[in-house]
C-alpha cells in the first residue's frame, strides 16, 4: 500500500506538460484526479518515474453549452458533471454515469478525462461517450486532434491516445428533440465498478418510431463496446416494451466476456440483456415525454 | 442504591465520539516517540513453498536500513501462543518469522528495521528469497481425501483435531420423527475488517530495563503476560498499552507474531520499533472467522416438534492456530439446540488444516454458525411440514415458566421470554400484512421474502472454569480528595461505548454526575490486572466488577459521613452530590467534603485506613443468554439476482440496558455486519492458495446505501447472574441478522421450489439458483 518512489512535476500550461512528457517518455504519466492511478501505484502495480499533474493549467476544466451541445473540460470532476444543469438537460445519461462512479471522495477528485485516458473495462463514462457518440479532443506535440467515441476505447486500459497526449476536453451533441438517454448499472458490491453498465441514446421522429438509437455497453468486455445488433433491431419502428426487451437480449450475444470470481461471463452477457432493455426502456419513456 | 437510578437507563450520548468524529483520538501509529524506527516483513506471495534461500544483502544496504532480521536471528522468540485446545489437537508450531517454508499467502520471512515506513518498505521489497512452490490445501473436503497435498509435512494428514458434543441420543431421536429433512451448509471464511488495522510500537529503556508496547487489541494484560514470555522479559518489566483502538470484533483478541517481533527488536537495538499493518496485510495475516462447511440432519414430528438436531462439520483452521482457533468451533457446538427444546444434538467436527491465515474469534464467535444453520433448518422444515416458520419456531420454545432452562448442549440458560419478543416483533411487523404484501407483489412478478431469526446467544464470558480459566473481570474505584471518581477498569472497551457507561453505573451509585466519572482502561501499568472485551463481557462482567468496587468505596464513604454525623453508616445516603443521614437530611455534607474527609485523615473511622480506593475481581457463576427475534422483508430481482432489503424489524432482549443508546449502537452494527455475511462477504483462493479478493476493491463490506432504517425494539427479561441484571449486546446483532437475512431471500424465491442457496447470496449465485430451476 506504499507506492515507490517517483518524481512529481505541476506544469502550468499545456505546452509545458506536453514537453515533459515528450521529455520523459514511457518513464512519465499524467495524474489527473488520481483515483485511477494513485491505487495502481500503491499496490506497486505502476511505478512511473515522473507524474505530470495537470491540476495546474487553466483551461482544462468546466462545462460550456452552445447550440448545438455541451462541451467539457477533461479536468472537470465527476461531482461537477453530476450537479451541471446543462449535461442534465443535454445529455443525461452522461450525469447518470457520473454519478454512479465510486464514492463521493471519489466523485469529487475523479475526472471525465482521466477515467476516460485510464480505460478501464469496467468504468461508468465509456458507454455514455459510445452511445453519445462523443468526440474526445487531445493535444500532442503536433497540435490538436479530435478522436470519435468508437475509435477511442481500443482495449482494456488501451485507448487511441498517442505518446505523449493529454485528452483536454470531450464535446457531446445534445439530445434530438424527441430524444433522450440513460445510464444503468450493476455495480460490483466492493468496488462500485460497473459489472455491466448499458448507456443508451435514443432519437425519435414525429411518429414516435426510432431515428436514431446507440446503446454502449461497459464492464462486460474487456472494452466497452456499442450493442449495434440492439441498435439495428430497434431502429425504424416504434418501439414497444416487447420490441426492446426482445432486441436488448442481443446486447451480450457472442461477446467475449469478462470472467470473475464476482461475475462469471455467461452472468455479464445475460446482465447486457437485461440492463439494455432497461436502459433503453428509460431513454424511450423520457424522450417520448420530453 | 435507595433513589430511582438517574444514569442507568438513560440514553447518554459516548462521551468518545467528539474525539474519534474530530480525528483527536490517539491510535498506536499516532505514537510517534523521537528516534522512531519502522518495521516492514517481507511476505510470502504463495499458500505453501519451500524456501530455498534468503538473501539480504540488498535489503541490508538500502539506504535508511538499521537491521535486517530472518528467521535464524529470531528464532530464540517463543512461538506464537495457542489456547483453548481440545484434547489430542495436533497443535503446530508458529514461528515469528518463517524458517524453511512457508504455509500460507503472508507469511513473514523477513523484517526489515528502517529510518521511515516508507523506507523499510521499500527494502523488503529488495529482499530476495528464492521460493519453490508446492501445491497448497485449500478446499476443506478436499484436504481430507487420501492423497491431498499437505499443509503440514510432519503431520500424516490435513486432519487438525475431532471433537464432539452430544446431549440425548439422536438416532433415537430420529427414529422417532415423522420426517427428516438434511441440507449441506456453508459459513463461508469471513474477514474481520476492523476500521484500524493492527498496530505495534515497542520501547525498550536499557537504562530502565523498561518495555512500553503500544498495541491495537482487546487484551492488553495477556499480549502483556504472554509476549513477555515470548521474548523472555519478566512481565512486571513491561507495560502494554492499547491506547484507541478502532474496532477489534475478536480479531484483535490474540497475541500476533507482530507484537513479539517489535518487542524483541527494540529489546535489541534500544529504540522505539513501529510496525502499522496495511489493509493488504490485514487482509492476509489478521485472522478470519467462520470457516465451517457441514451436513446437517433434523427429525421432527408431524406437528413441528423437533426430535433431533444433527451437525457434522468441517472446520476451516487455516495453516496455523491463534490463540482461540479451536475453541470458537467448540462454542458451535454449545449453542446448537439455540432457543429450542430439543433433547437429542450432536455436532461431530473435524478440525482441518488449511494453507490460509488461521480461523479465530470474530464478532459471534462459532455462535453465529449454530444459528445459522439451525435457522436455515428451521425454514427448510417449515417448508417441508407446510407450517408458517412463526409456528414451527414456537411449538418448540421453552416457555418463560421453564427457565432456568437446561439444554441437551449442558447449558443452563439464565433467563428468557421467547414467546414475548417474537410476539413483539410480529406485532411490530405486522405481520399478516407483510405476508399479504407479498401475496400482491407475486402477482405483480415482484419476489418479496421474509426471513425469521429466532436465536439464543452464549454472552458475558464468562464463568473461568467454563473458559478454560480467566473469566472473571476486575474494577478498580478510586473517589478523589476533590470529589470526582475514577474507574480503572481490566477489561479493554474499543469501541462499544464503556468510557459512558462505566461512569453512568459509578454516578448512580455514588449519587453523583456522571461526568463527575473518568473511566481509565488499557494500560497494564494503571489499571488492576484485566481480563479483556470481548464474548460480550465488557459490561456484564467488566460493569459487575466496576458495581461492587463502587459499592465498596461508598460503603466506606459512608463510615466517614457516619463518624461526622454521629450516625449508623447504614443510614448514610448519597444523592445529587450530597452525603447525607437518611433519618436526618440535615445532617449533611457536600460528596466531596466527605471525600476530603478520606484523604486528609486527620480523624479516622474505627478499623480504617485513609483513602478511598477499592478494587474487585468479578467471578460471574454462569454466562448470560439475550435472545430475540429478528424479521426481514427482501425483495429480490430474479433477473439480476439483486436483494434488496425492504424492512428490518429486530426485538432483542439484552436484560437491562445500561444505555439504550449504546445498546441500539451494537445493534446496528451488528446487523450490518451479519447482513454482511448473508448477502457478501466470502475470502476467496485461488488453488495456489492465494487469496483472489484481499482488498476493498474486491471484498464487499455491507455499505450504509445497502440497508434499511432498522426498526429497533426491546423486551426486558433481567438475568440473576450479576448485579445489573445485563446479558450483553455486543454480538446479538451479527448472531441474529446473517439467518434472518437468507431465509428473506430464501422465502421469496420459494416461487421457483428454492429451498437453500449457500451465502454469500451474491447477485450471482441467486441468479443461477433461478435459472438452474428455470432450466
Amino acid at each position: 500500500m506504499i507506492p515507490a518512489s517517483f518524481d512529481y512535476v505541476r506544469p502550468q500550461s499545456l505546452e509545458d506538460a506536453l514537453a515533459q512528457l515528450g521529455e520523459h517518455g514511457d518513464d512519465a504519466r499524467v495524474l489527473a484526479g488520481g483515483h485511477s492511478l494513485l491505487p495502481v501505484m500503491k499496490a506497486r502495480l505502476a511505478d512511473p518515474g515522473v507524474l505530470v499533474d495537470i491540476a495546474g493549467i487553466d483551461g482544462l476544466s468546466g462545462i460550456s453549452e452552445s447550440e448545438d451541445g455541451i462541451t467539457i473540460g477533461a479536468m472537470t470532476t465527476h461531482a461537477e458533471i453530476e450537479a451541471s444543469a446543462s449535461v442534465q438537460g443535454r445529455c443525461r445519461s452522461l450525469a447518470e454515469a457520473a454519478a454512479a462512479i465510486g464514492d463521493v471522495q471519489v466523485r469529487n477528485r475523479g475526472t471525465l478525462g482521466g477515467s476516460l485516458a485510464h480505460a478501464d473495462p469496467a468504468a461508468d463514462y465509456p458507454a455514455v461517450i459510445l452511445a453519445a457518440n462523443a468526440e474526445i479532443t487531445v493535444a500532442g506535440a503536433d497540435g490538436e486532434r479530435v478522436i470519435a467515441a468508437d475509435d477511442f476505447f481500443t482495449g482494456t486500459y488501451e485507448t487511441a491516445l498517442g505518446a505523449g497526449e493529454i485528452i483536454t476536453s470531450v464535446r457531446i451533441r445534445a439530445s434530438a428533440a424527441r430524444g433522450s438517454s440513460a445510464y444503468l448499472k450493476a455495480a460490483q458490491q466492493a468496488s462500485g465498478f460497473a459489472v455491466c453498465g448499458v448507456a443508451a441514446r435514443i432519437a425519435l421522429d414525429a411518429d414516435g418510431a426510432v431515428e436514431r438509437i446507440r446503446v454502449g455497453v461497459t464492464g462486460v468486455a474487456e472494452s466497452a463496446y456499442r450493442a449495434t445488433s440492439v441498435e439495428d433491431a430497434l431502429t425504424g419502428a416504434a418501439p414497444s416494451a416487447e420490441s426492446i426487451r426482445k432486441a436488448a437480449a442481443t446486447a451480450g450475444e457472442g461477446v467475449d466476456a469478462l470472467d470473475d470470481f464476482y461475475a462469471g461471463a455467461d452472468f455479464r452477457r445475460h446482465l447486457a440483456g437485461v440492463y439494455a432493455a432497461r436502459a433503453i426502456g428509460k431513454a424511450w419513456i423520457r424522450a417520448a415525454g420530453e | 442504591m435507595a433513589q430511582a437510578p438517574k444514569f442507568i437507563g438513560a440514553p447518554i450520548k459516548r462521551r468518545d465520539d467528539p474525539r474519534l468524529i474530530q480525528g483527536l483520538a490517539h491510535y498506536v501509529d499516532d505514537f510517534n516517540p523521537p528516534g522512531t524506527l519502522h518495521m516492514a516483513l517481507a511476505r510470502s506471495p504463495y499458500g505453501k513453498a519451500n524456501i530455498r534461500s534468503v538473501d539480504v544483502s540488498k535489503a541490508a544496504v538500502a539506504e535508511g536500513v538499521v537491521a535486517v532480521y530472518t528467521y535464524e536471528e529470531t528464532k530464540g522468540i517463543g512461538p506464537v501462543p495457542v489456547g483453548g485446545l481440545v484434547p489430542d489437537a495436533k497443535v503446530p508450531v508458529q514461528p515469528i518469522l518463517a524458517d524453511k517454508q512457508v504455509l500460507f499467502a503472508g507469511e513473514p520471512v523477513v523484517a526489515v528495521i528502517a529510518e521511515t515506513r516508507y523506507g523499510a518498505s521499500d527494502a523488503a521489497a529488495l529482499v530476495e528469497i528464492d521460493y519453490e512452490p508446492l501445491d497448497a490445501v485449500v478446499d476443506l473436503e478436499a484436504a481430507l481425501e487420501p492423497g491431498s497435498p499437505k499443509v503440514h509435512d510432519d503431520y500424516e494428514s490435513n486432519e487438525a483435531f475431532v471433537w464432539g458434543i452430544a446431549g440425548g441420543d439422536v438416532e433415537a431421536g430420529l427414529k422417532e420423527a415423522d420426517v427428516i429433512v438434511k441440507e449441506k451448509m456453508t459459513n463461508a471464511r469471513v474477514a474481520p475488517l476492523a476500521l484500524e488495522p493492527r498496530g505495534v510500537l515497542a520501547h525498550y529503556l536499557p537504562g530502565e530495563d523498561k518495555m512500553t508496547l503500544w498495541t491495537s487489541t482487546q487484551v492488553p494484560h495477556k499480549v502483556r503476560t504472554l509476549v513477555a514470555g515470548q521474548i523472555g522479559m519478566p512481565e512486571n518489566r513491561m507495560r502494554v498499552i492499547a491506547p484507541e483502538v478502532g474496532g477489534g470484533f475478536g480479531s484483535k483478541l490474540n497475541i500476533y507474531r507482530e507484537e513479539a517481533l517489535a518487542a524483541f527488536v527494540t529489546r535489541e537495538l534500544g529504540v522505539p520499533i513501529k510496525w502499522v499493518e496495511s489493509r493488504s496485510e490485514n487482509f492476509l495475516t489478521t485472522i478470519h472467522g467462520r470457516g465451517q462447511v457441514g451436513e446437517i440432519e433434523m427429525g421432527l414430528k408431524n406437528d413441528g416438534t423437533i426430535t433431533a438436531f444433527r451437525y457434522n462439520v468441517l472446520a476451516d483452521c487455516g495453516a496455523y492456530y491463534q490463540l482461540l482457533t479451536v475453541a470458537i468451533f467448540t462454542l458451535t457446538g454449545l449453542m446448537l439446540p439455540g432457543p429450542y427444546k430439543i433433547a437429542n444434538i450432536e455436532m461431530n467436527a473435524t478440525g482441518v488444516f488449511t494453507n490460509k491465515v488461521a480461523t479465530d474469534a470474530y464478532r459471534g464467535a462459532g455462535r453465529p454458525e449454530a444459528t445459522y444453520i439451525l435457522e436455515r433448518m428451521m425454514d427448510i422444515a417449515a417448508v417441508e411440514l407446510g407450517m408458517d416458520p412463526v409456528e414451527i419456531r414456537r411449538k418448540n420454545f421453552p416457555d418463560k415458566s421453564e427457565f432456568p432452562f437446561s439444554t441437551s448442549a449442558g447449558l443452563s440458560y439464565d433467563s428468557g421470554d421467547y414467546h414475548l419478543a417474537l410476539d413483539r416483533a410480529l406485532e411490530a411487523a405486522d405481520y399478516p400484512a407483510m405476508r399479504a404484501e407479498q401475496e400482491e407483489a407475486r402477482k405483480d412478478g415482484r419476489y418479496l421474502g421474509i426471513g425469521f431469526s429466532t436465536y439464543v446467544e452464549i454472552c458475558g464470558m464468562g464463568p473461568s472454569a467454563a473458559l478454560g480459566g480467566q473469566g472473571w473481570e476486575s474494577a478498580r474505584v478510586r473517589v478523589e480528595p476533590t470529589g470526582k471518581a475514577t474507574v480503572f477498569s481490566g477489561a479493554s472497551p474499543h469501541g462499544q461505548g464503556q468510557q459512558t457507561s462505566f461512569a453512568q453505573i459509578v454516578a448512580d451509585g455514588l449519587g453523583i454526575d456522571a461526568n463527575d466519572v473518568t473511566v481509565v482502561h488499557g494500560d497494564t501499568d494503571v489499571v488492576p490486572y484485566g481480563v479483556g472485551t470481548f464474548g460480550s463481557r465488557g459490561t456484564v462482567v467488566g460493569g459487575s466488577a466496576v458495581v461492587y468496587a463502587r459499592d465498596k468505596v461508598r460503603a466506606k464513604m459512608a463510615k466517614f459521613a457516619a463518624m461526622e454525623f454521629e450516625a449508623d453508616a447504614n443510614d448514610i445516603e448519597f444523592e445529587d452530590g450530597r452525603v447525607f443521614v437518611r433519618s436526618a437530611p440535615e445532617k449533611s455534607a457536600g460528596f466531596a467534603d466527605v471525600a476530603m474527609m478520606a484523604y486528609s485523615a486527620i480523624a479516622l473511622p474505627e478499623d480504617t485506613e485513609p483513602g478511598l480506593e477499592e478494587t474487585h475481581f468479578f467471578e460471574p457463576s454462569n454466562f448470560t443468554f439475550p435472545f430475540g427475534t429478528h424479521i426481514v422483508l427482501t425483495e429480490v430481482d430474479p433477473e439480476t439476482g439483486d436483494v434488496e432489503i425492504l424492512r428490518y424489524v429486530a426485538v432483542d432482549d439484552v436484560g437491562n440496558m445500561i444505555n439504550p443508546l449504546l445498546v441500539h449502537g451494537q445493534i446496528h452494527g451488528g446487523i450490518a455486519q451479519g447482513t454482511g455475511q448473508a448477502l457478501e462477504e466470502e475470502m476467496l483462493y485461488g488453488e495456489g492458495g492465494q487469496p483472489l479478493n484481499a482488498s476493498f476493491m474486491h471484498y464487499a463490506l455491507p455499505k450504509a446505501n445497502r440497508l434499511p432504517r432498522f426498526e429497533l425494539l426491546h423486551t426486558t427479561t433481567p438475568t440473576d447472574v450479576n448485579p445489573l441484571g445485563a446479558k450483553g449486546v455486543g454480538e446479538a446483532g451479527t448472531i441474529g441478522s446473517t439467518p434472518a437475512v437468507v431465509n428473506a431471500v430464501i422465502d421469496a424465491l420459494s416461487p421457483f421450489g428454492i429451498t437453500h442457496i449457500d451465502m454469500p447470496l451474491r447477485p450471482e449465485r441467486v441468479w443461477r439458483a433461478i435459472a438452474e430451476k428455470r432450466a
